[in-house]
């Protein structure tokens, strides 16, 4: 007799589309409306670094840096997507003039009252070292752009996971309108190794998984109101909270203006000894004024 | 590491300002001073080392929260103090700069350092947007993040042409130890590759300085080093008048032009392929 074997539904985690696993340029594909969108300056055009080849190391022809220009719940919009898998989505020569260009063009579009909306792909080390002060020259100029674009339209940081957001690229989250995370996103200035390297093991393990999460890590961020968005690991869920905030506009105060609020804050710590990330969320939770999720 | 990261910037910040003391309300590591150069009042700050921070991972002179959200009032203070003056009139900031690096510590990550230090470029690059003239003046190291915290927002960046001085992405241990190679290999390779290197005439071929300056002494300039820096800043505050409140000249300079050609090609392309969608 045969059996009739009742195939089970597939559980949901499987359907539904993980962002994480796409690539930099299908992650920012996955953001327009359908049909609204063309990359620019894309690998056909070539243009890579020319440091790389100097030392060794093989270029890509975007040099990890994606740009696509479109519209996003019909309004305009233009999504930079560093590809964590070449060079550690490191912030190079060409990369960063790509990322600033982009934001740059945004802004004048937004002037000319045409409001322009940037959604940054953050998975990033920061600097390549390779192109060290290039790199750096470079980030200073994205966190510039993005501070200029502010003003006129909303720009939006996704931290989807794994490689996570640091160095200086932290600072560039740091100054974004909105910051949109995962629960596989981390986001700090040094990452674990930097620390554990700089400071040694007692300071920081950067073996110590659960540490590395509870610190960095994206419900952490959120929690403490130091992001705003945390979102399942789905095109769905993160093409979405990139709607919302589009819709959203700009805030009324960025993150990175709440000077008072943070010096506060940072004054009543005790550094006497580590800091415990749970209860520090405890404390600064609900302080801030805007997000879907404070 | 030089053995004099932070006694430099506290001995320029003394030469230029008469003063050497943090504010009461401040940490001992942000110098603050209100003072004339020239015949306008312009703000000074700098980060010096503090041995009794209570955060240890600062103690050497790094960037670290409390660094960063001070510069970060101090420079949104002098803002709000002239918002409603001319462009001509508000007031001209300086930050001198010799900082090792941002703070490599637990307690900073865990309290979201990140934020502190885009707080603080946040402030700096708000000045200059609102027409306040930025200068950078490094007289030692400007390091990875502490110069992305204080100083690479500025209109125009002056530094010391001295061995001393060291503008980079990451110190040379480091940098060394996370490529995997040694630090004689990492300064041969700068000998070769511009960006690479550790050298601060080579880091004035990128294109991204405005004047280096020449001196006998980075730790105990004497009286006429002090006055020609005075005029060197002077200048670079008239400079910066002049121009546009954004960071192009980075760009246009004509060693920037040679050097950072990739890049600028990008940019040429960007613009081409933008209006087309």
């Amino acid at each position: 007799m045969i059996e009739t074997i009742e195939i089970n539904v597939i559980p949901a985690f499987v359907n539904r589309g993980s962002f994480i696993e796409l690539n930099g340029r299908e992650r920012a594909q996955a953001l327009f409306d359908k049909g609204s969108w063309r990359e620019l300056v894309g690998p056909f055009d070539r243009i890579e670094s020319p440091w790389l080849p100097m030392q060794g190391v093989a270029p890509q022809f975007d040099d990890g840096c994606v740009v696509i220009k479109g519209r996003i719940t019909g309004k305009p919009a233009v999504a930079i997507s560093l590809e964590g898998a070449f060079q550690g989505g490191s912030i190079g020569e060409v990369s960063g003039a790509k990322m600033v260009a982009a934001l740059d063009l945004a802004t004048i579009d937004s002037r000319d009252g045409k409001p322009t909306a940037a959604i940054l792909l953050l998975e990033t080390g920061g600097v390549r070292l390779q192109e060290a002060n290039l790199g750096l020259a470079a980030i200073a100029e994205v966190i510039a752009s993005i501070l200029e674009l502010r003003q006129y339209a909303p720009v939006i940081t996704v931290i989807a996971g794994t490689v996570g957001c640091f160095g200086g690229m932290a600072l560039a989250a740091g100054v974004s309108s909105y910051v949109v995370m995962t629960r596989e996103a981390r986001l700090g200035l040094n990452g674990p190794e930097v620390i554990e390297q700089e400071s040694g093991k007692d300071e920081f393990d950067a073996s110590d998984r659960a540490l590395i999460w509870s610190i960095h890590g994206g419900e952490q961020r959120v929690g403490m109101g130091l992001a705003d968005d945390l979102v399942e690991d789905s095109v769905d869920g993160i093409a979405s909270a990139v709607q919302h905030f589009v819709t959203a506009g700009k805030p009324t105060q960025h993150r990175s203006e709440q000077v008072e609020l943070y010096r506060r804050r940072i004054a009543s710590l005790d550094a006497s000894s580590q800091i415990d990330p749970l209860a520090l969320r405890e404390q600064w939770k609900g302080f801030n004024s805007k997000g879907r999720t404070r | 590491m030089s053995e004099h990261v932070g006694l430099r910037g506290k001995a320029w910040f003394q030469a230029l300002t008469g003063q050497d003391e943090a504010s009461k309300e401040d940490p001992a590591s942000v110098l603050t001073a209100d003072v004339i150069i020239g015949d306008e009042r312009a703000l000074f700050l700098c980060v010096i080392p503090n041995p009794g921070s209570r955060f240890p991972c600062v103690r050497d002179g790094q960037v670290g929260l409390e660094e960063g959200y001070t510069l970060a009032h101090r420079v949104r203070e002098a803002l709000n103090a002239d918002k409603d003056k001319p462009k001509s009139q508000k007031r001209p900031i300086i930050a001198i700069i010799d900082v090792k690096s941002q703070a490599y510590g637990r307690r900073e990550e865990t309290a979201g350092l990140f934020l502190a230090a885009a707080a603080s470029s946040d402030a700096y690059a708000s000045a200059r947007m609102a027409g306040h003239p930025v200068i950078s003046f490094v007289v030692g190291h400007a390091l990875s993040g502490g110069f992305l915290t204080h100083g690479y927002q500025a209109n125009r960046i002056l530094a010391l042409d001295d061995a001393g001085v060291t503008i980079h992405a990451m110190h040379k241990e480091a940098a060394a130890k996370i490529t995997r190679r040694s630090v004689d290999d990492l300064e041969r390779l700068g000998e070769r590759i511009l960006p690479m290197s550790y050298n601060v005439q080579d880091y004035a071929k990128l294109g991204l300085l405005h004047q280096l300056l020449h001196v006998e002494s980075l730790i105990e300039p004497n009286q006429s080093e002090v006055d020609e820096a005075k005029n060197a800043i002077i200048a670079a505050i008239v400079d910066a008048r002049k121009g546009p409140p954004d960071l192009g000249v980075r760009r246009q300079s004509p060693a920037a032009q040679k050097s950072r050609k990739a890049g600028i090609a990008a940019r040429a392309l960007m613009e081409h392929e933008w209006k087309k969608v």
